[in-house]
């Protein structure tokens, strides 16, 4: 969480609030936050840190794990109007990359800003040209897009 | 966003628009059921109300209370772990 409390200003930047949610009382999270993350990030957490001890949202949002007791490692990213655009559930031991929700929230919002018109292809980056679905990109998609643009190196 | 709890009652999170089937806290066990998962990309998130941390002070948030924004929604395994 404190990689995304340290991101706060990118997200509001680009219009995007940020809720966490955990399993933890609010007065553990204050706990937290004072003890541990005000070290790691400027002045604590930006956001509200909410408190789900029943587990009741984490079950609606399928994050929940019963054997546990906790909820997954799990990132939602909501619209203006309220709809899920995008989802990533993970097990716990691995940390999520936060410059890729940040290029999800930009692509997410020059479609909406095209109002459905546009698509971004994969490995689409502020800037790149975007897709224009319709009878004339049918069997011409690489005339204006190569794969090159999202080699991975392993 | 609304009213802060108060006193030492052991607050949770809530879906909001559950219905009374939905787990409320200190239901007996007999009414409660399992919630079904309805988060899917393109549906409407769930709305919920939470008791929550906020710049020193406790409130209580909603994912209704942004209607409007963009909302990046986290959750994770706990407090004080290590990833």
């Amino acid at each position: 969480m404190s990689a995304v409390a340290d991101n706060y200003a990118a997200l509001q930047k680009l219009g995007c609030e940020v809720v966490s949610v955990s399993v933890d009382s609010h007065f553990v999270h204050k706990m937290w936050n004072d003890h541990e993350l005000v070290k790691m990030v400027d002045g604590g957490v930006p956001f509200h840190m909410a408190s789900d001890q029943a587990g009741n949202v984490g079950r609606a949002y399928g994050v929940w794990d019963e054997a546990q007791g906790i909820e997954l490692r799990g990132r939602f990213l909501i619209d203006p109007d309220g709809v899920t655009q995008a989802m990533e559930v993970m097990t716990p031991p691995v940390g999520r990359r936060l410059a890729e929700t940040v290029r999800q929230v930009q692509a997410f919002q020059h479609v909406r800003k095209s109002q459905g018109n546009e698509a971004t292809p994969a490995g689409w980056m502020p800037g790149d040209p975007t897709l224009t679905p319709g009878p004339d990109l049918v069997g011409n998609v690489w005339k204006v897009w190569k794969p090159g643009a999202e080699r991975v190196g392993v | 966003m609304s009213d802060p709890p108060k006193g030492c009652a052991r607050l949770t999170g809530a879906v909001i628009g559950g219905g009374p089937e939905s787990n409320t806290p200190g239901a007996p066990e007999t009414t409660r059921k399992e919630a079904t998962v309805t988060a899917r990309v393109g549906q409407k998130a769930p709305d919920f109300t939470a008791p929550a941390y906020f710049r020193g002070g406790f409130t209580s948030v909603s994912l209704s209370g942004f209607a409007g924004k963009w909302v990046l929604l986290c959750f994770y395994p706990g407090d004080f772990t290590f990833v």
